[in-house]
This record gives structure tokens, C-alpha cells and sequence, in this order.
């Protein structure tokens, strides 16, 4: 889940829960961490969840693991993820994350899947998702076209 | 304005982006959404067909708007109709939103997993991929139906891509943890064991996330995993960090995979394999080693990556807890990180080194870190690291220390965050009691606990410095002149006045040497007084425990105004507030304990969920201790008495009001009450404040009438026979000495008894329940027929007048001269409302009273068994169980009825064993007793072997009624 001063910019949900508890969780959890002053440590227990979270620049991103996980690898696939946000939109900002939030989402699938590290090169993370936009390119004639068609119709 | 970035089509979605931020309110925004939402309704109802491109834009503007918070009720359709566009953006974003947005209506599932099938069998990897993902994502029970089969299959298949193998491992791993039943084991599973060998890492990484969770729940078909995972991370662990290209992350091969290979050895014991082992062992040692070279780079992800490695290397270690080398160097280490700068390593060096105090190899070198652990807990600013720290003081605790951390643990309480003082109050209360050598310091302990800490040490606490108090004898005395001492501060905690009342109600006496002191006496006043009325309003309410406590605190006080001369102020006040409050809770004992000693523990488990380690091993421990303390003795025995008081009660209007009977009747008249009063006038003035309503007060009131003019019908001055339940009302006594003997609407009568040797006392408290005076009240104490020379019973005459609501005393003096058989009478007549009363019963005064317990090993026992063989020496009788067959309610029967409960003397484990000498002023008699139970005929076998045959008669009779 990835947060900034209470908004909500990006969620990903591993366990099966109902819109409600989503909603209750992510306030709890807003709240919570929100609420931690910058030199406090990384990791903190909250519910029976071990919650993981760094912040960059405006962003908060954190990951609630179960008691069991290593804190330090989950706090460093939240900076692999950073990392592969910010090469793919080249010196990423929140602003990249609100406008192509599915591209975000689309990143995170090729690197974790069912909360589990997939891939963790990053080239071949990147690989996927570039592939995948080349075959959008190739489509994208077609689309502006017919985006004419439609505009010129209006 | 929105960001430039590459492959972007959809300028609608950047648009409406970027109206929503430019909103100024939140209505604008609802606004601005519904208007969208509105056209995008009118575009998916209309007419004409809507192109892949438009149906993609407004499918993921839905998803946006749901993103932002809002319900999104339609759209579905469309989204499942992109997932068979073939174009791949259209496919990604119904796929999305899919995974995003699924509900679960059937016909949907059924097309989104006819998609699915389709793109799983298109040979496209990408487009595998995506399907792949849709599934791990939703993973719900339909798909898991319609596809844990496929999986595994594309999963080991030869020519599957290795993206594609990647995403099919992690989404198997999925539907096994929400169906595992679906998941079936088979060929396959040997073939993705192997694939810990796979060249590729990405594939590698994914699967062994799956094996570890299939080899948690099915170790040993996955067993060989292990050998393989042993040599995947030699191979990391000595590689040079530019060997794995892309998959060293800041200078460190392979942090994540290597992790995971140390978390699936964790699923299994060490290797047996000598030469396994030797491996592990030496990736191991290579790991500590290089956590101690300086670091190749100054980027905190080089470090974290390494440490990483490090603290899972050392759950391995912790977990196999078999190295004591390795041990004892992953806790140096750590040493090294508690006083590291990151606070991230500091919390995670503490909790690490939690699970290494458990382990009696790094016991000793934990414990060598405890100054800087207590400095920790003074000086750290995150609470959540302070809190690492108590827990890490905890675990390393033992006898050797244990006055240190308490201590420490006491000072920093007055500090501590408010988050953490109630588990931080359970652990010293745990250490307190588990490691006293001396129950004063426990005392001392527990009372500073409550006076730093008042608010967050709850029930389980004190009542348990009660339970301990009250079953050691050594302490006792110390515990009531400290809380007597306590008690005297200008301000007192309540929970500090309710241990303060309930151990100088039961032990004051210990103290009636210290000088009378007004500001106690005040303090529990104050106390006492709302407690009283709260009482007198809502009896149900009202816990039963604070009643008794209440109550204790009171019969101390009133045994104070009884020895205090001088203390005729109080005296106004006792009786102002005693006057409200049943007498029956005055000598009810303190109800039961039903968890034992574990309820601390088991509240501080409840709260904790690392160093549960430390938990269990010091249950180990308590158990010794919750023997060497007499343990739960109590518990059973009070839960047996506390529904022995509800039998005893004769009056059938508890049932018709709902609620006790020991009701506070002759509290303030209230206003239905003077009502009745006039109706019944011959029924006296009583008046039971607690009416509930009117009709229940109607019948109460009917009874009330009834059972007076009942008890009032003999109007002979003969003492009356004794009641039909008389001989039911002594079986209750028979392993208790305090408890409820009698009640009626009238009149309750209490007793408290101690024996010692062939000598006894007994206390017999009458209280008038009425509030009405009772007149000639006398009492006559007989010993009737043959128990005449057997029995000496002396007692002193009571005062003729028992004014309402009061309770007056009595004591007797028993001797036991030779064995006998019957109980004496107590015969009590008075005049209530002009009528007489007159009634008797037996007093609970049985051989078993004047038991020794006597211990002796099973040889001796078996001797004197075997000398005991005479046919009239035993007696014996087989019965039925008329109560559960609880082990430990029967254990404390046994030991109230006064005998030693011998263990390892019985081969069979299930019986129970007693030995005990009956003291008699001529003789003493010895006895033995064996009673073997049968669970499943729910019947007992009870022998007894006397040296008096009389007494084992006796005896067996008693106790067959007791089980």
C-alpha cells in the first residue's frame, strides 16, 4: 500500500477482505504510520501484521507482512519497487503514480504476484513491462485514428 | 498537468485526472465524478457498439473513480468483454480491473474464467502471463476449481517460458493457501522441487516461495528440497557479487533468494547427511563472516541487503539450536548491533536476540548484554524499539538477574508509554512471581506495581497475589502489615484498597499488635461506601468478586470495632455501611480462580506474539512454581463451595426474581415496598429494595409471606427436629471449613472453622436479613445420644437481640475425645414479628476435621496397606459420579477433607491415594484411602482402611456423597 498525508495513491491486496475492512485497515493504518517521527525505525507491530514502510520524498510506501517475514528484504523490495518506478518513468514522482496508476500496477504484478517476489532483476522486470509497450506502440496508430474518427464525428 | 511518459493513449483519462485534482471540494469532486460516471453509463447503454479504445478509456476511468474511494456497480461487462480483445493493453486493463473490482456473481466468474482459459492456452507467453497474474490476484475458489489443475501442468511443462514458469508458480502458490484442497499433489511435485536447480534466478526466486509453503504443509514429500537448497546457497553465498549480473542487488548475490533459501531450511530439522550438514554449516559461518567485513558499499541497501541475510541465517541457527558455536557468535553480533546508529538494526538485533535467550547455549551470552539492554529501555525515542527491549529483559531473565530487571522494569514503568504498561505490568507480575526466592520481595513487588502502575494492573494480577498470599502461611503475616502500611498513604490506588481490604479481612488478625489507624480505616471507608450502595442498587451487576471484596474488607473492619475500644466513631460507620450489603458475601470466600496460575500468562500470550518461545519455556517453570505455591488448591474448592452457597439456598424466590437470594433485603424501603408493607403487615416491614418489577416483587413478597408463616407454625418452645436437608447441608462441610450453612428469608448462618490436632473452633455468624429486630434469639448446641461422651462442643451464649440487617457472632470450642459418628445439633430460636422460630441443624463437624496429613512413599503405603487386611478394617463402596470428574476438583475435595494426596504411589496414575491420622484425645487412628475412578462408567471405587473399623464406616459414607 502506498500512501501520502492520508491519500491513498496506490493499493495492493494479497488477502481476500471486503471493501469495508480494505477501508478500515488503510485508515488505521494511515493513521498509524503517518504518525511516526522521521528517526523511529522502519518496523513497527500492528495488529498481529509486522508493518514495513520507508518514506520517499512525499510518499510513504508500506508493506504489512506477517510476523514471520525478514524486515530488512521486505523493506528493500519497497526500494526495489522505487527503483523500478523511477526507471521506468524516468525519475519517478507521485505525480507519475496518480496519472499512469495502472502502469504502477502493472509494475508490481511483474515483480511481486501473491505478495511473493517474482523477479527481482530489474532488467527483466522492465523487460516485461517494455515489451508490453511495444506492443501498445504498435497498436497506437490505430488508436489515434480512430480517436480522430471519433473527435472529427463529435 | 499530467507527466509525460511513454506509451500513454488515453489523453480522456488524463484529462479527467487531472479535472479531479484541479477540484477545489470534495462535493466538486463528487461532483465531477458523477457526471462522468453518468457518461460513462450513457456510453456503455447506447446504441451504437463502443470501439476496444473507448470501452479500455472508460473501464479504466471506472477503476480510477474506485480507486478514489467510490462504489463502482457497473462496468463489468465491459471489462470482461477487453479481456478477449486481442490487443494487449485492452486485455491488460480488463484484466486490471478484474483483479481490482471482482465480484463474485457467477455468471461473471463463468466468461472472466472462459477468458482466462483462452489466454492460457494461446501459446502467447504475454498474454499467459496476464491471465496468470488475474488469477494470483482474485484468487478466489472458482478460479481455483477451474484451474489448480492446468497450473501445476504449464508450471513443469518442458517448453514454457520462463517469465511464464515464474508467474505460474507464485499463482499455484495462491490458490494452494485459499484452497489447498483443490491443489492436488502428484507427479509434478517432485519436478518442482528440481526446479531449485532451474538456471534461470527469476524462476528459481518465485518457485521456492511455493515449495516453502508446500513443504510446511507436506514435509516429507518435499524433503529432498532440502539438499538442493543447501548447495543453490553454497553456490550464492561463495559466489563473487558480480557473478549473479543483475540479481546482485548493491553489491550483495542474490539477497532475496538467498533469504528465501534460508527460510525453507527453517521448515525442516538439520540435515542428517554429514556432508549436507558440514555445507549449511559452512554457509552459515561464510555469512557471519561477511557481515563482519567492512561494507563495499556506503548505501544503506547494501547493508540492509547483507543484514538481511544475516538475521535469517541467524533464525536458522536459532531454529536448528544445535551449534553452540554458531550460537553464541550470532549473539556477539547482535551484541555488536545494539548499539548500532540505524534504528532499524537495533530493533531487530533486540528481537533476534529474544529468541537466542531462549536457547541454554546463548543463554549466558545474552545475559551478558543487559546493561546496555536497560540502557535501551531508558534511552530509545521509538517506543517500538523500548518495547523490544522489556520483551528482550524478560526472556533473558533468570534467578540470577531477576531482582535487576525487576527493578529496572518497575522504574521504567513510571515512564513508559501508556501503549505498553499493561503488558509491561503482566511481565513483571510474571517475573516477580516466577523467580521469587523470597514471597516478601514478591509482595513488595506486586504492591510498587500497583502504586506506579495502578490503572494497568488488572484483575489477573492482583487476584493472583491474593491466590499466593493466601497459600503460603510464611508470607501472610508480612503481606497484611505492608498493605496495612500501604493503605496509610495519602492516596491509594483502588486496586491497591481491594488487595488492602482482602488481605486484612483474611489476615488482619495476624497483625492485631500494630496501633489502630484511623486513616485506613478511613481509606476503606471511602471505598467501601460506594461500593455498598452500587451494591444495594444493582446487585446483579456487580461483580461477584468486588462483593467479596468489599465484603472481606468488611469483616475486617468489624473484627476491628470488635478488639478496638476505642473506636466508636467507626463503629457508626461500619454499621452504616454494613447494614446495606448481604451478609452472605462477608463469608463467602473469595470466588474461584478458574485458570490458575496461567491466567497472567495466559493474557500476556493473548497480547504477545514474538517471544512466545520465552512463553512456554516459562510455563515449564511455573509449574514447578504453581506447586511450590499450592497453586490453584483454591480454585476448585471455592468453585465447588460458591455453588454449594446457590444449593443451599432454600428460598425458591431466587428463582422467581432472578436473582440471588442473599438480595439486600432491609436496605432503604422503596416505595412499592411500604406499599406491600400494608398488605402484609403481618409479614413485618421487611421490604426488598431491589424489586425488579412489580409482579416479581408480588410473588417475592407472596413467598416471603408464605415461608414465614410456615417457619412460624411449630409454635412449641421443644426444639424443633432437625430440617429434612439437615444431613444434605452437612455433606457440603465435609471438605470445606468456611462457607454459607443455612439461609432462609430470615436468616443466614455462616460459618468459619479451623481445627488443629484433636481440637477445634468454629465462628457461626448469624445475620438477620430482615430489617426487623429478632427477639430472644438463643442458641443451643447438643450433642445428642452416643455422641455425648465422644464429643465435647462448649459455646458461649449470644445476645437475645439481633437488630435488622445486623449479624452477630458466635464460637465454639470443639474437642474430639474418640472417634465418632453422628454431628451435633444446633438448635436457634427467636421471635420474629412476634412469631416464634424455631429451628435446628447439624453442624458440620465430621471425624475428617481432625485429620494429619501424613506423607509417605509408595513402599510405606503398600506396607501399611497390606497391615490394614482385616475385613471389618475396610470398607469400601462403589458409586456413581454425581458431579463432573474433574481431576483437580477432585484432588481438592481430597485435600479438604484433610488428608496428604499422595503422588507416585498408585501404578495406576488415574487413582488417587491419601494418607492421614485421625487425632483424638485417647487415640490416634490411621487411615488410608484409594479412590479409582472410571471415566468412562462415570462410577468411582472408594476403599478405606482404618485401623478402627467405626471410622472407615464413617469415612466412606462422607465422602461417597462428595464425588
Amino acid at each position: 500500500m502506498r500512501i501520502r498525508q492520508g491519500k491513498l495513491r496506490l493499493q495492493k491486496w494479497y488477502v481476500p477482505l471486503s471493501d469495508k475492512e480494505k477501508k478500515k485497515i488503510t485508515r488505521e493504518l494511515v493513521q498509524t504510520v503517518l504518525a511516526r517521527k522521521p528517526k523511529m525505525c522502519s518496523f513497527l507491530e500492528w495488529r498481529d501484521l509486522k508493518i514495513v514502510y520507508k518514506r520517499y520524498a512525499s510518499l510513504y510506501f508500506c508493506c504489512a507482512t506477517e510476523g514471520q517475514d525478514n524486515e530488512l528484504i521486505t523493506l528493500e523490495i519497497i526500494h526495489r519497487y522505487v527503483e523500478l518506478l523511477d526507471k521506468y518513468f524516468g525519475s519517478v514522482c507521485e505525480l507519475d503514480i496518480i496519472f499512469n496508476f495502472e502502469k504502477a500496477y502493472f509494475i508490481l504484478d511483474e515483480f511481486l504476484l501473491g505478495g511473493e517476489a517474482q523477479e527481482t532483476s530489474k532488467k527483466n522486470v522492465l523487460k516485461a513491462i517494455e515489451q508490453a509497450d511495444l506492443l501498445q506502440e504498435n497498436e497506437m496508430g490505430l488508436f489515434y485514428a480512430l480517436l480522430a474518427a471519433v473527435s472529427t464525428l463529435n | 498537468m499530467p507527466a509525460v511518459s511513454k506509451g500513454d493513449g488515453m489523453r480522456g483519462l488524463a484529462v479527467f485526472i487531472s479535472d479531479i485534482r484541479n477540484c477545489k471540494s470534495k462535493e466538486a469532486e463528487i461532483k465531477r465524478i458523477n457526471k462522468e460516471l453518468a457518461n460513462i453509463r450513457s456510453k456503455f447503454k447506447g446504441d451504437k457498439a463502443l470501439d476496444g479504445y473507448s470501452k479500455k478509456k472508460y473501464v479504466c476511468k471506472l477503476l480510477f473513480i474506485f480507486l478514489l474511494g467510490h462504489d463502482i456497480d457497473f462496468g463489468h461487462m465491459e471489462a470482461v468483454n477487453l479481456l478477449s480483445s486481442n490487443k494487449y493493453t485492452e486485455k491488460q486493463i480488463g484484466y486490471l480491473f478484474i483483479s481490482v473490482l471482482v465480484n463474485s456473481n457467477s455468471e461473471l466468474i463463468r466468461l472472466i474464467n472462459n477468458a482466462i482459459k483462452n489466454d492460457l492456452s494461446s501459446r502467447n507467453p504475454t498474454f499467459m502471463c496476464l491471465a496468470l497474474h488475474c488469477i494470483a490476484n482474485v484468487g478466489s475458489r472458482e478460479m481455483a476449481e477451474a484451474f489448480a489443475s492446468e497450473i501445476p501442468r504449464i508450471l513443469v511443462a518442458g517448453d514454457t517460458m520462463d517469465s511464464v514458469k515464474q508467474s505460474a508458480a507464485l499463482c499455484l502458490l495462491r490458490l494452494y493457501k485459499t484452497s489447498p484442497d483443490l491443489v492436488l499433489m502428484g507427479e509434478w511435485t517432485s519436478r518442482v522441487v528440481h526446479l531449485l536447480n532451474d538456471q534461470h534466478m527469476g524462476v528459481v526466486t518465485a518457485a521456492i516461495s511455493l515449495i516453502t509453503c508446500l513443504s510446511q504443509k507436506n514435509p516429507d514429500e518435499f524433503k529432498t528440497c532440502v539438499s538442493l537448497a543447501v548447495s543453490r546457497l553454497s553456490r550464492i553465498v561463495s559466489s563473487a557479487s558480480t557473478d549473479l549480473q543483475d540479481y546482485t542487488y548493491y553489491f550483495v548475490p542474490a539477497p532475496w533468494l538467498s533469504c528465501k533459501l534460508l527460510r525453507l531450511l527453517q521448515c525442516y530439522p538439520p540435515p542428517e547427511d554429514g556432508a549436507v550438514k558440514g555445507r549449511l554449516v559452512e554457509c552459515l559461518e561464510t555469512i557471519l563472516n561477511k557481515a563482519q567485513e567492512p561494507p563495499k558499499s556506503k548505501k544503506v541497501q547494501h547493508s540492509n541487503a547483507k543484514n538481511a541475510i544475516l538475521f535469517e541465517a541467524i533464525s536458522l541457527i536459532i531454529h536448528y539450536d544445535s551449534e553452540p558455536n554458531l550460537l553464541v557468535r550470532a549473539c556477539n553480533q547482535l551484541g555488536q548491533f545494539l548499539q548500532h546508529r540505524e534504528t532499524n538494526l537495533r530493533y531487530l538485533a533486540l528481537e533476534s536476540m529474544c529468541t537466542l535467550a531462549s536457547s541454554e547455549f546463548s543463554h549466558e551470552a545474552v545475559k551478558t548484554h543487559i546493561e546496555t539492554v536497560i540502557n535501551a529501555l531508558k534511552t530509545e525515542r521509538d517506543v517500538s524499539v523500548r518495547q523490544r527491549a522489556a520483551d528482550l529483559l524478560y526472556a533473558m531473565c533468570d534467578r540470577s538477574n531477576a531482582k535487576q530487571i525487576v527493578a529496572e522494569m518497575l522504574s521504567y514503568l513510571e515512564t513508559a508509554d501508556y501503549s505498553i504498561r499493561e503488558e509491561m505490568v503482566l511481565k513483571v507480575a510474571i517475573l516477580a512471581e516466577k523467580y521469587a526466592v523470597d514471597y516478601s520481595w514478591y509482595v513488595d513487588t506486586i504492591l510498587n506495581l500497583i502504586r506506579i502502575a495502578g490503572d494497568y494492573v488488572s484483575e489477573e494480577v492482583w487476584y493472583r497475589v491474593i491466590q499466593i498470599v493466601i497459600n503460603r502461611d510464611d508470607v501472610q503475616g508480612y503481606a497484611a502489615k505492608t498493605v496495612f502500611e500501604a493503605l496509610q498513604a495519602p492516596a491509594c490506588h483502588e486496586n491497591m484498597v481491594k488487595v488492602g481490604g482482602y488481605i486484612l479481612g483474611e489476615f488482619g488478625n495476624l497483625i492485631a499488635e500494630l496501633p489502630f489507624s484511623g486513616p485506613v480505616v478511613t481509606v476503606l471507608f471511602c471505598h467501601l461506601a460506594p461500593c455498598s450502595s452500587t451494591f444495594s442498587q444493582r446487585p446483579r451487576r456487580l461483580s461477584k468478586r468486588c462483593c467479596a471484596v468489599t465484603a472481606r474488607s468488611m469483616s475486617w473492619l468489624v473484627h476491628l470495632q470488635q478488639t478496638v475500644h476505642n473506636s466508636d466513631q467507626y463503629y457508626v460507620q461500619t454499621s452504616e455501611v454494613v447494614s446495606p450489603v448481604p451478609q452472605a458475601t462477608v463469608l463467602e470466600e473469595m470466588p474461584p480462580f478458574p485458570e490458575r496460575e496461567s491466567s497472567i500468562l495466559a493474557k500476556l500470550k493473548k497480547k504477545k506474539g514474538p517471544g512466545a518461545v520465552s512463553v512456554t519455556e516459562l510455563e515449564d517453570g511455573k509449574r514447578e512454581g504453581g506447586e511450590l505455591n499450592g497453586g490453584g488448591e483454591r480454585g476448585p474448592e471455592t468453585a465447588a463451595m460458591a455453588s454449594c452457597v446457590s444449593q443451599s439456598t432454600p428460598s425458591p424466590s431466587a428463582d422467581l426474581l432472578g436473582i440471588r437470594s442473599v438480595a439486600p433485603v432491609g436496605a432503604s424501603l422503596s416505595s412499592a415496598g411500604s406499599l406491600l408493607v400494608d398488605v402484609f403487615s403481618e409479614a413485618g416491614p421487611a421490604a426488598p429494595s431491589a424489586a425488579v418489577n412489580d409482579d416479581g416483587f408480588l410473588r417475592y413478597k407472596a413467598v416471603l409471606w408464605l415461608s414465614s408463616c410456615k417457619v412460624s407454625a411449630p409454635p412449641s418452645e421443644d426444639p424443633a427436629p432437625p430440617l429434612s436437608e439437615a444431613d444434605e447441608l452437612l455433606d457440603k462441610f465435609v471438605c470445606k471449613n468456611n462457607g454459607v450453612l443455612f439461609e432462609n428469608q430470615l436468616l443466614q448462618i455462616g460459618i468459619k472453622s479451623e481445627y488443629r490436632q484433636n481440637l477445634g473452633r468454629m465462628y457461626l455468624f448469624y445475620g438477620n436479613k430482615t430489617s426487623v429486630q429478632f427477639a430472644s434469639f438463643t442458641t443451643t448446641v447438643s450433642c445428642p445420644g452416643e455422641l455425648q461422651p465422644q464429643l465435647n462442643v462448649q459455646s458461649k451464649p449470644v445476645e437475645p437481640l439481633v437488630e435488622g440487617g445486623a449479624q452477630i457472632q458466635q464460637v465454639l470450642n470443639i474437642e474430639c475425645i474418640t472417634d465418632f459418628s453422628e454431628a451435633p445439633l444446633l438448635n436457634i430460636k427467636f421471635r420474629y414479628g412476634g412469631a416464634l422460630q424455631n429451628l435446628t441443624l447439624k453442624l458440620p463437624v465430621t471425624i475428617n476435621k481432625f485429620f494429619q496429613p501424613t506423607e509417605m512413599a509408595s513402599q510405606d503405603f503398600f506396607q501399611r496397606w497390606k497391615q490394614l487386611s482385616q475385613p471389618q478394617q475396610e470398607a469400601q463402596k462403589i458409586f456413581k459420579a454425581s458431579h463432573g470428574m474433574d481431576t483437580e476438583v477432585i484432588k481438592a475435595k481430597l485435600l479438604g477433607l484433610g488428608m496428604a494426596l499422595l503422588d507416585n504411589v498408585d501404578p495406576n496414575p488415574e487413582n488417587y491415594v491419601c494418607a492421614g491420622v485421625i487425632q483424638t484425645k485417647g487415640q490416634q487412628v490411621g487411615c488410608l484411602l484409594r479412590l479409582e475412578p472410571n471415566a468412562q462408567a462415570q462410577m468411582y471405587r472408594l476403599t478405606l482402611r482404618c485401623s478402627k473399623d467405626l471410622v472407615s464406616r464413617r469415612l466412606c459414607e462422607l465422602l461417597a456423597q462428595q464425588f
